[in-house]
Order: C-alpha cells, then sequence, then structure tokens
C-alpha cells in the first residue's frame, strides 16, 4: 500500500515536471494601454498562445518612458524576453544599455510608409502626432504648425510634458523637425497659449474631452476611435501642411533571454497578418504590415500627412537633453 | 510613595526588554529609508546636487515654488479654516451641523486622481463656475492652470482638514470661562481675543505643520493642475528624474533636500506644538456664548459654512454626476471592477495595519521614554521619525526597493508586499499624530495609578489604554486605509497588470479613451472609499470592550 503510494506520487511528480518543462514562458514587458482589456493583448496572447504551446506574460508598465527606465534599472536581472512599445525616439537610450539582440528579420517589405532600417528594433505599428480638435467649438483649426504656433490669439491648447511622455517628447521633435534653430523662439511664442502640460497622454485627452481646452495635441488617428466606437464626427484631427510627426512604436528582444527561438517566433508573429489585424481597432495605430481586410471605415478619410517627419533617433538620443532644456527655459518665463 | 523626578540611567537589558517594539519600528524606518536612498544613490557614483542647486536656476526656481505654493496653500487653508470653524464652533445648534460635518470630511477620504476630476469640472478653464460667472457677466481672464489650480486643489483638501483638526479646541475652553465672559459684558471681538486664541494656539502649529507638509510633498495634484514646468515641485523633479532622464541618483539627492527641509519644518514646529488629535469635533457640551444668539454674527456664520460647504461639494457633486450619467451598467456589471475594488481594499487594510503595528512601536515606547526613564529627547526623536514620512516621496522608496530586490529575482512576487508596505510608511504620520496624544494623556493621568495597582501589559492595555485610544485610532485607521486605496504611484511602479487595483484600472479606461467609463469607475473608487472609512472608523472606533 505504502509503496503505491509512493510510486504514484513519484509518477505524479514526474508529470508535473514534465508539464512544466513543456510549457515555455515568453515574457514581454510593455506599456499598461497595450494590455488593458481594451488593448490588443489579450487577443494577442490567446493568438500566440493558441499556437506555441507556451505561455506568454505581459508585465505592463505605464507607458514608453516607464518601459525604458525598467529596462534601465533591471539591466542583465531583467527578465524580459521582448520589450515591446518603446518608440522610435528611444531606440538609441534603449540600445546604449547593451542589453538587447538583434532581430535578423528582413523589413524592406514592410507596409511602413516612413523609411525605417535598424537592425534590432522591429516596428509594429506607426502613426501621426495631430492636434486634435473640438469641431463644435473651435471652427477654425490651424492649417499648419507654423500658423499654429505664430498666431498669437489662436485657441489655447493642452500638451504632454517632453520629459515623462513620450507624445510629448513627439512634440518637441516635431517643433524641431520645422522651425529647426528657431524652435526656442517658437516655444516662447507659443507659451502663452498652453493652457497646461501634463505628464501623459491620458491626462491631456481627458482634460480635452472635458471641454478645457479645444485643441490637445494627440494622433491623427484619434478621431478614428470617436467615430467607430462612439459613432461621433465631432471630434477630428487638424492637417497641417508643413507636415506631421511620425511615431513608431518598435519591440526587440534582449541578448540575455533564455528563450531565443520563441523571442524570435513571437518577433516573426508581430509582422504577422493576424497580430496587425488586431492593431487598427484596439491600439488605435496603423499597422505596419499587410492586414485580412481593408482598414475598418472609420480610418478612411483621416488625416494624410502630405510631408512626414522623423528625426534620426540617433541625433534624436544626442540633442534631446539640450532640447528639453530650451523648452524648459521658454516654458517657465 | 513618589517616584524621584531624576533622569533614571537603565542598564542596557532593560533598555532593550522595555523598548524592543519602538526599537523594532525605528530600526525598521531607518533600514527601509536609508537602504532605499542608498540603493539609488549608489547608481552613480558623484552626487553633484549640490552643484545643480547651485547652478542650476531651474531647480533653485522649482525649490523655491515648493516653499511658495506650500506656504500660500497653508495660509489659506489654516486661515479661512480658523474662520470656518469659529463658525461652526458659535452655532451649536445649527440643522444639520453633525451632516455638514461630516461631508467636510469626504475630501480628507478623496483620493487625488479623482478628486481633480471634479475641481477641474466646476472650478477648470470650462468649468461650471466659471461659464455662470461669464452668463452673469464676470468674466476671470487668468488661466486656471498653474498657481490657481494648485491652489484651489489644496485648499479643497486642507481646508476641510484644518477646520476638523481646529474644532476640538473650543471644546477645551472650560465653560466658566464662557459664563465669566458673558458676566464681562465681552464682545465678539474680545472673546476671540481672550478664550478663542489661546485654545487655538496649542492646535494651530500641528495642523499647519502638517497642512504644509503635504502641501510641499504634493504630487498628483502638481502634475495635473500645475500647468507646465513653471509651477513645478520637488516631488514632481524627482519623479521626472525617474523617466526618460532616469538619474536615480539625482531623484534621492532631490528627495534628500525635501526630507531635510521637512524635518527642519517639524523640529521648529515640534518646539512649541502640543500634537493634537483629529477628533470630528462633534461634542456638544452645553455652554452660554454671549455672542451666539447675535442676528448680524449669526448671517455671518451662515455665509461661511454656506460657501465652504458649497466649494467642497460641488466638485464632489460633479464625481458623482459624472458618474451616474455615464454607462453605469456596463461598468458595473464588470467582474473585474469588483476585483480591483476587492484588491483595492485588501491592500488598504494591510497598509493601515502595518502602519498601526509601526505606531504602536514607536509611540508605546516614546512613552516608556517619557516616563520610565525621563528621556525626553529620545522620546520625541521617535515621534518625529514616525512623523517625517509624509515627506519621503513614494517613487524613490518604492524604486529603491525594487534596486535592492532586484538581484535577489523576487521583485515581481513582492510587488503587493513592496506597494502595502510603502502605503503603510507613507499614511503613518497620521496615526502617530492621532493615536500619539491619546497615548500620552492616558500616560498622564494613569501610569502612576497603574504603577501602584501594578497594572500591566496586556490588562493594562485593555482597561486603560484602549477606552481613551480607541476613537482616535479608529479614525486614523481609516483614513490610512482610503488613503491607500486611492494610490496610484506605487502600483504603477511596478506591473500594472498583476496588480489592478481600482485606481490602476481607472488609469487603464483613461488610456483606452474609455473616459465616460473612467467616470463611473471614479464613482465607484470615492464609495468605496467612504465606505471603507465608515466601516474602520466605526467598527475600532465603536468596538465595546
Amino acid at each position: 500500500m505504502k509503496s503505491l503510494l509512493c510510486q504514484g506520487l513519484t509518477v505524479l511528480t514526474l508529470l508535473v515536471f514534465a508539464a512544466h518543462a513543456e510549457t515555455e514562458r515568453l515574457t514581454i514587458y510593455t506599456y499598461s494601454s497595450f494590455v488593458s482589456d481594451w488593448g490588443p493583448g489579450p487577443t494577442i496572447k490567446q493568438m500566440f498562445e493558441d499556437d506555441c504551446d507556451c505561455k506568454l506574460e505581459f508585465v505592463a508598465l505605464e507607458d514608453g518612458a516607464a518601459l525604458l527606465s525598467r529596462l534601465q534599472l533591471e539591466g542583465r536581472y531583467s527578465k524580459a524576453d521582448i520589450v515591446l512599445g518603446l518608440d522610435s525616439n528611444l531606440t538609441v537610450a534603449a540600445k546604449r544599455t547593451g542589453l538587447l539582440a538583434q532581430h535578423g528579420l528582413n523589413i524592406s517589405k514592410l507596409g511602413l510608409s516612413i523609411h525605417w532600417e535598424d537592425d534590432t528594433f522591429l516596428p509594429f505599428d506607426y502613426g501621426y502626432f495631430a492636434f486634435v480638435y473640438d469641431s463644435e467649438t473651435l471652427k477654425n483649426a490651424p492649417t499648419s504648425l507654423k500658423a499654429l504656433v505664430q498666431n498669437t490669439t489662436g485657441p489655447r491648447l493642452i500638451i504632454q510634458d517632453p520629459r515623462t511622455s513620450t507624445p510629448g517628447l513627439g512634440l518637441l521633435l516635431w517643433v524641431r523637425s520645422v522651425f529647426e534653430d528657431k524652435a526656442s523662439d517658437a516655444w516662447s511664442q507659443l507659451a502663452p497659449r498652453i493652457l497646461t502640460v501634463t505628464k501623459g497622454w491620458s491626462e491631456a485627452y481627458g482634460l480635452f474631452l472635458n471641454g478645457e481646452a479645444p485643441l490637445v495635441l494627440s494622433y491623427t488617428t484619434s478621431p478614428a476611435y470617436h467615430r467607430h466606437v462612439e459613432g461621433t464626427d465631432r471630434y477630428r484631427a487638424a492637417a497641417f501642411s508643413d507636415g506631421h510627426y511620425a511615431q513608431i512604436e518598435v519591440a526587440a528582444k534582449l541578448a540575455h533571454s533564455p528563450h531565443q527561438e520563441l523571442a524570435d517566433r513571437f518577433l516573426k508573429f508581430m509582422l504577422s497578418t493576424e497580430f496587425q489585424d488586431v492593431i487598427p481597432t484596439t491600439n488605435w495605430m496603423f499597422p505596419v504590415g499587410a492586414t485580412s481586410q481593408p482598414l475598418p471605415e472609420a480610418f478612411t478619410g483621416l488625416v494624410q500627412p502630405t510631408q512626414t517627419l522623423l528625426l534620426d533617433p540617433e541625433l534624436v538620443e544626442n540633442q534631446r537633453h539640450e532640447w528639453i532644456k530650451e523648452w524648459l527655459e521658454a516654458l517657465s518665463e | 510613595m513618589a517616584r524621584s523626578s531624576k533622569r533614571i540611567r537603565p542598564g542596557f537589558g532593560e533598555i532593550i526588554r522595555v523598548c524592543w517594539p519602538g526599537i523594532v519600528s525605528s530600526l525598521f524606518l531607518i533600514l527601509i529609508i536609508g537602504g532605499t536612498f542608498s540603493a539609488l544613490l549608489s547608481t552613480s557614483s558623484s552626487t553633484k546636487i549640490i552643484d545643480d542647486f547651485g547652478n542650476s536656476t531651474y531647480l533653485r526656481k522649482v525649490l523655491v515654488f515648493t516653499l511658495w505654493q506650500a506656504g500660500l496653500s497653508t495660509l489659506i487653508s489654516v486661515g479661512i479654516g480658523v474662520l470656518v470653524a469659529r463658525a461652526f464652533a458659535r452655532q451649536q445648534s445649527l440643522t444639520g451641523r453633525r451632516l455638514i460635518l461630516q461631508l467636510l470630511g469626504l475630501p480628507i477620504v478623496t483620493p487625488v486622481i479623482v478628486a481633480v476630476l471634479g475641481i477641474t469640472a466646476v472650478y477648470g478653464q470650462s468649468g461650471i463656475l466659471r461659464e455662470n460667472l461669464q452668463l452673469l457677466g464676470f468674466s476671470w481672464p487668468g488661466n486656471f492652470y498653474g498657481l490657481p489650480g494648485i491652489l484651489v486643489a489644496h485648499v479643497f483638501f486642507n481646508l476641510p482638514l484644518s477646520i476638523r483638526m481646529l474644532l476640538p479646541a473650543w471644546d477645551r475652553i472650560p465653560s466658566e470661562n464662557w459664563r465669566l465672559a458673558a458676566h464681562l459684558g465681552m464682545n465678539s471681538r474680545q472673546l476671540f481675543l481672550w478664550l478663542e486664541w489661546p485654545a487655538l494656539t496649542s492646535v494651530l502649529a500641528g495642523t499647519a505643520g502638517i497642512v504644509f507638509l503635504l502641501c510641499f510633498s504634493s504630487f498628483a495634484v502638481v502634475l495635473v493642475l500645475g500647468g507646465g514646468p513653471s509651477t513645478t515641485t520637488i516631488e514632481v523633479a524627482i519623479y521626472q528624474a525617474l523617466r526618460f532622464d532616469f538619474d536615480p541618483s539625482r531623484a534621492a539627492s532631490l528627495a534628500i533636500v525635501q526630507l531635510t527641509i521637512c524635518t527642519i519644518v517639524i523640529l521648529s514646529l515640534h518646539r512649541w506644538m502640543r500634537v493634537q488629535p483629529i477628533s470630528s469635533g462633534l461634542a456638544t457640551t452645553s455652554r452660554y456664548r454671549p455672542d451666539e444668539k447675535l442676528w448680524k454674527y449669526r448671517c455671518l456664520d451662515f455665509f461661511l459654512i454656506a460657501l465652504t460647504t458649497s466649494f467642497v461639494a460641488l466638485p464632489l457633486l460633479a464625481i458623482v454626476y459624472a458618474g451616474i450619467t455615464g454607462p453605469l451598467t456596463h461598468v458595473l456589471l464588470d467582474s473585474r471592477l469588483w476585483a480591483a475594488a476587492g484588491r483595492s481594499a485588501g491592500i488598504a487594510l494591510a497598509a493601515a495595519t502595518t502602519a498601526l503595528t509601526l505606531a504602536m512601536g514607536l509611540l508605546f515606547t516614546s512613552r516608556v521614554l517619557l516616563f520610565q526613564f525621563r528621556n525626553r529627547s529620545s522620546s520625541s526623536a521617535l515621534q518625529i521619525l514616525g512623523s517625517i514620512t509624509f515627506a519621503v516621496p513614494p517613487m524613490v522608496i518604492g524604486t529603491g526597493l525594487f534596486i535592492i530586490l532586484l538581484p535577489m529575482g523576487v521583485v515581481f512576487d513582492a510587488a503587493v508586499l513592496v506597494i502595502i508596505l510603502v502605503n503603510a510608511i507613507l499614511v503613518l504620520p497620521y496615526i502617530m499624530r492621532t493615536v500619539g496624544p491619546a497615548l500620552l494623556d492616558a500616560g498622564h493621568r494613569y501610569d502612576r495609578l497603574c504603577h501602584q495597582l501594578d497594572l500591566k501589559g496586556w490588562n493594562r492595555l485593555r482597561f486603560v489604554e484602549w477606552p481613551v485610544i480607541r476613537q482616535p485610532l479608529g479614525f486614523s485607521m481609516a483614513l490610512c486605509a482610503t488613503l491607500s486605496i486611492g494610490d496610484m504611484g506605487v502600483a504603477a511602479l511596478f506591473d500594472t497588470s498583476g496588480v489592478i487595483t481600482l485606481p490602476v484600472l481607472l488609469y487603464h479606461r483613461f488610456g483606452a479613451y474609455r473616459f465616460d467609463e473612467a467616470a463611473v469607475t471614479a464613482l465607484v473608487l470615492i464609495i468605496l472609499c467612504a465606505l471603507v472609512f465608515l466601516i474602520v472608523d466605526r467598527g475600532i472606533g465603536k468596538w465595546r470592550s
């Protein structure tokens, strides 16, 4: 009887171990809106797990900025296999941690309308920054960044802080791209009309929807959400003739990850039709790869930038401090 | 048998035997705070904060602004607080007085992120108030975001707190004094000068101190209503240092500056501060105020009370309105909401209990040091240690613990524990300030008697201390629990998918454009806070022993 019990236990233990060894676990660090119940995370986890016979675990951090600082904080102790959700402006800083490995994929055939070449970071979606306005309170939306800055009687706007948020940093670079050396003057000119500078996108957009200001820094795709989910055309993006700054969201695998094969598999999966299908109506960004069907109707008629702006990530990393200092000085007068 | 008033020099073993709770609590606090600070500092070899403050006009501006807004907020909150508390004290028989005082307790327990939504809806750039004023022909061209927004929010939180801390001072004025004053025919001004002001001064310093510290280390309010880089506080600068710049040693240095300033403030207040309990001030002792029935003062008091009540109630009503007009059933039927609410309540109760344990260790030992060993300075040191944690930035402790736990590979498993611990440290001062005085009071009154009767240990706690500290204990535990429910900062530092508390869920909805659903979540959050407050406050406060 006793030995039977012993044998039973041994078999059971072996089974548990076998089951445990079989399911590999892939850990992905990303930002919280990606994995929230409304984001692409849950669907993507399901699809990948159905196929890979593994467990996919998301670790959700506040946003892209938190993602980078977590990577810097954890260093070689990081249990991440993949980091997903950095934007193109942060790639150089992320690369300097020395933690990331090359993806080894050919990305020349991506449907990205912006030139992107990088052996470490693989894009999974992209979008353009834009000022979104409330068409009920603002009849004459600005038609260019120059017009927005120079019209001293223009509408008030809400922006994000470039020290804490990726859209905020995006705007800093947008102003840089358009005004170049005169960026500091542009900020001084704009400053009196900036209602408030928030720490992230959510706070800014929330205040905007409450009617605090008629203009907010967001994305060209924001109106698609309101159309698709709320069925309203009230919120629109202002088309700027001097261009829109692009945001490319990227992922990379960690060099010390013990699950290299699985990580590679996920990166490849990221560019697949199934993955890309999920992106538009959950992350409210444009897919970088082919989707099985054309984009939902809400996406037609969105602002198409006549000029796409994107500064070299290397330049951004080297100049960021200087430019933020300029911004600080212009706005704290 | 009178005991010698000489300072007693006990042996080492004796100290350990009697003072171990305080030693354990204080070592724990010092280890956590010191450890996390040095963990952050160790991430870079040189600390250049002195240089930073010397050279950077920006940092100097930040420091000046932090002091300026905290000073102004304190002046307004406590200044108006005195006037309104006096109105409440004078109008003892006002209908609904009790209810109004309870309503004024709500901002104290409202999570900052929720309150800010209500405040902008009412007082914001296109808020209800401004629009109505415009309809009436008044226009105020200035920007709400910036100093005005920060002040409005700080007064929203701290005016009710001041009123509730100041009001008990009136109960301490003996009724003979009132009678005497009536005989002498004192007018209202003389009453204030000769009766009320002397009673007030003892609580005023303590109240101003707490309000100043809360405003000095204000974070969420400044981030949303601050308007931009010209209105940054040190706490916000610490947060920024931990973002793109990712410079933990800079964050730690800034935190040290903040801690130093706050310690100086606490120390200087401690010299003439008799720490006072924050009680509800509902006691109505019969007394005759000569100026109570004068209609001139009645009108003034009603006006003050009505104004304060509407100032506080409007933002709360805005939150309720946004909540009930939102997709109510859709959000309420979502099981994730209730799971998050349960998680929040669990974390909050655990944090409050942890804070209580730490506080009791410090308080009992502080009292033993004072009464048994006559060592006033060590006794005060323990009190100050427990009160200073207001000024320790949660981001710094959180990040520091993260750095320490990382090489051990337990960061993710320990996330909930860290959240509880950081919250416990943050709310500790409330218990110290509320239960501390009551405990001292019991000591003053019964210490000798207990020694004579040889009453000690569990029995003394049960029969002597418990009846005295029960009420302040219930109140401060309730306060701690509610404040922990609303906490977002620490939870976000770890993994927001691992520990989805109610505030995290609120942010997830924000992040997914679901602002209408977020409004409902905010309403649930505020109701949860009020419920937990009531249950803990009544549960402990009214316990029969």
